[in-house]
């Protein structure tokens, strides 16, 4: 019981790292390889805010995916858009977004070193223990996942239910027939570009109150999105919750009955064997 | 079309040209660095190695310079980021050899990067006093490469240090014989843990849990939760930067219990003792420092005050000591290298830590190895032959 629920805790710290980039690749088709370093500025974020004003990170997220939003759709507009139209190809687009996006988490990385130096931050929120059936989790870790479940509801009811959000499972499914039935592809892809880069930082926040970051770190977690995002299958939000949980739980109840050295194994053996057994990913349609 | 801004364009690139020609015709030692700015090691060489070139740079030529056969000399600090990756290293260090044409180069940073480093030191013939490159191989590395030195000490002396404080404790009945060992999966601490192991059980110690971990795991929970399931009396974990804060946090909210609760690099670093404040107390890390000797406490002001930051309580000094070795070095016979070379064997040299000299294996003999957070800062507690350590206390739960 302790092993599940430590893995489901490191489960929605994975689906805050993978859902953003879920969004931008499933529907604006967009490799985004500086996942990461919104994550990272994120946690920037709400570590200054901390430090400085004791703002806790709680509220900080209520800034920083404004903020996050804003700039995302920025880079979309502005770095983005022009590939989107130029591509003639699905595969063109992603040949180029990932070359530019790769380009980009440079830029993120270097602008995060030059303000804010390359030391790690770290700063101690909520790091008290919380007992849970007759065991004890860290509290900023169980915190954390309660925001990882309201946001990745929210993203569910919002796709499914909402007018925006079942456009954006349009596109996602067929872009060009989308267009045909007067959804506006382009302001659409935009939206879900900036509302994935949000989620992103929000996660990166989150994160921030319980694992050590520094301005490099960014590729460690675009790395593990990569995963989870394809084990889930592409644009598939609950594919991507159960990819994200169950990579939790396999890595917790690795470390925990064999040894904490095998989590890494265990996850990539996981990955090739979805890749192998189900290409598409869990939930992912295979293509017609 | 609008010349203007071209024009401004050009003459301001003029006058840089101009200004870069008159810089480079003064004489001026030009002094390489090379070192992680981005990548995985970015975070402690922020903290421990760059943050005291600056300081030394900017003290020498505030001072008008260092003297060169009677002549002052400036110094112009050339740097690079290797980006934690041993090919980029060599890659700086090849073109401060051949293109800047650097009179020196201050050693890179980690044990990995120094090692990969060490041939083009040696081929181009420069001095390498390396500081954050802890090795048992440090005999054999002298013979292979003559112009490598080493400041910081051996990872035997490391890990027998730990055993014979948690040895000490036992012997004066605060704590029992079972140890938990964890190891960070990296050569750092794979080295260490096979240093430790043979010492805890010639020292007659039970080690009740072992365990590696992967660079980078995000939930440490598990590795603490094995730990205190089985009852150890005291914890030493061979981490890195990130894991050693991780392992920190889980131990309080777990409450881990133990007597004695070690961890490795970063320990030293103000940002832990920022982060876990009063929880940190008792906390026992790899190196130390005397933080009471006037000549650390001058340091770190100026430390402060020249790059806003505060100084580890380990190898940021020694890293600084290292370069005060170098200066003093050229003062006295130039700017040749070899001679340099030369110097660094035979000399005494006088630091912030005390006296530094370098054994027929060109090792400092003289170094720090544990330390332990008390009221706030960060003590040595056990060294070969450095003065000022204090004694140990237990670690008394995380409050």
């Amino acid at each position: 019981m302790d092993i599940l629920i430590t893995g489901i805790l490191l489960g929605g710290t994975y689906a805050l790292i993978a859902m953003g980039l879920n969004l931008q690749y499933g529907v604006a088709r967009i490799m985004n390889l500086a996942n990461g370093e919104i994550l990272v500025a994120g946690g920037y974020f709400a570590f200054i805010a901390y430090t400085a004003t004791q703002l806790s990170p709680i509220l900080t997220i209520f800034l920083v995916a404004p903020l996050a939003f804003a700039l995302n759709w920025l880079i979309y507009r502005v770095m983005l858009q022009p590939l989107v139209t130029r591509a003639k190809t699905r595969g063109q687009l992603e040949t180029d977004s990932i070359l530019a996006t790769f380009g980009l988490s440079f830029i993120g990385v270097g602008l995060m070193l030059s303000f804010f130096g390359g030391d790690y931050f770290s700063y101690s929120f909520m790091a008290v223990p919380l007992e849970l059936l007759g065991n004890t989790y860290g509290a900023n870790r169980v915190i954390s996942f309660v925001m990882a479940v309201l946001i990745c509801g929210a993203l569910y009811l919002w796709l499914n239910w909402s007018r925006p959000g079942l456009s954006i499972r349009a596109i996602a499914t067929a872009p060009a027939a989308a267009r045909l039935v007067g959804i506006d592809v382009k302001h659409l892809s935009a939206l879900a570009f900036a509302l994935g880069g949000a989620v992103t930082a929000v996660g990166g926040a989150l994160i921030s109150t319980y694992l050590t970051l520094d301005a490099s770190t960014g590729v460690v977690f675009t790395l593990k999105a990569l995963i989870i995002v394809i084990m889930g299958g592409v644009g598939d939000v609950r594919g991507t919750i159960v990819a994200a949980l169950l990579l939790g739980i396999l890595e917790t109840v690795v470390a925990s009955l064999l040894d904490p050295g095998l989590t890494l194994a265990a996850a990539y053996v996981m990955f090739l064997g979805i890749l192998l057994f189900r290409p598409q990913g869990l939930f992912g349609k295979k293509p017609t | 079309m609008n010349r203007r801004p071209f024009l401004k364009l050009v003459s301001a690139m003029t006058l840089a040209g101009a200004l870069a020609a008159t810089a480079a015709s003064a004489e001026t030692i030009r002094i390489g660095a090379v070192a992680p700015k981005t990548g995985p090691l970015a975070g402690g060489a922020a903290v421990t190695q760059w943050p005291s070139i600056y300081l030394w740079v900017d003290q020498i030529n505030a001072a008008g310079g260092l003297t060169v056969d009677g002549e002052q000399m400036m110094i112009e600090l050339i740097e690079y980021d290797d980006q934690t990756n041993p090919g980029e290293t060599i890659k700086a260090v090849q073109r401060l050899a051949t293109q800047d044409d650097a009179h020196f180069i201050i050693a890179p940073y980690g044990t990995g990067l120094n090692l990969a480093a060490a041939p083009l030191f040696d081929r181009y013939g420069y001095p390498q006093i390396a500081v954050s490159a802890i090795t048992d191989q440090q005999a054999d590395l002298a013979a292979k490469f003559p112009n490598m030195f080493f400041t910081l000490g051996t990872t035997t002396a490391l890990a027998a240090d730990v055993v014979s404080v948690l040895s000490d404790m036992r012997a004066a009945g605060q704590m029992g014989d079972n140890v938990a060992m964890v190891n960070v999966a990296d050569a750092f601490g794979i080295e260490l843990a096979t240093a430790a192991k043979p010492l805890f059980e010639e020292a007659g110690f039970n080690i009740v849990y072992e365990t590696s971990y992967p660079l980078g795991t995000q939930d440490l929970s598990p590795v603490i939760k094995g730990a205190a399931a089985a009852e150890p009396d005291a914890f030493v974990a061979w981490s890195y930067p990130p894991d050693t804060f991780g392992l920190t946090e889980q131990a309080m909210i777990e409450d881990l219990d133990v007597k004695a609760f070690y961890t490795a690099v970063a320990t030293p670093f103000p940002g832990y003792g920022a982060r876990f404040g009063a929880a940190a107390e008792g906390v026992l890390g790899a190196g130390g420092v005397n933080p009471d000797s006037d000549a650390f406490k001058e340091y770190a002001a100026a430390h402060e005050a020249v790059t806003g930051e505060k100084p580890d309580y380990w190898a940021s000094a020694t890293t600084y000591a290292a370069l005060e070795i170098l200066a003093q070095s050229i003062e006295a016979v130039g700017l040749d290298r070899a001679e340099v070379t030369a110097h660094l064997k035979e000399s005494s040299f006088d630091t912030i830590l005390g006296p530094i000299s370098f054994d027929e294996n060109n090792s400092n003999a003289d170094f720090w190895t544990v330390g332990q957070w008390q009221g706030g800062v960060f003590r040595g507690v056990a060294s070969r032959g450095r003065d000022g350590s204090v004694p140990v206390i237990l670690k008394d739960g995380w409050e």
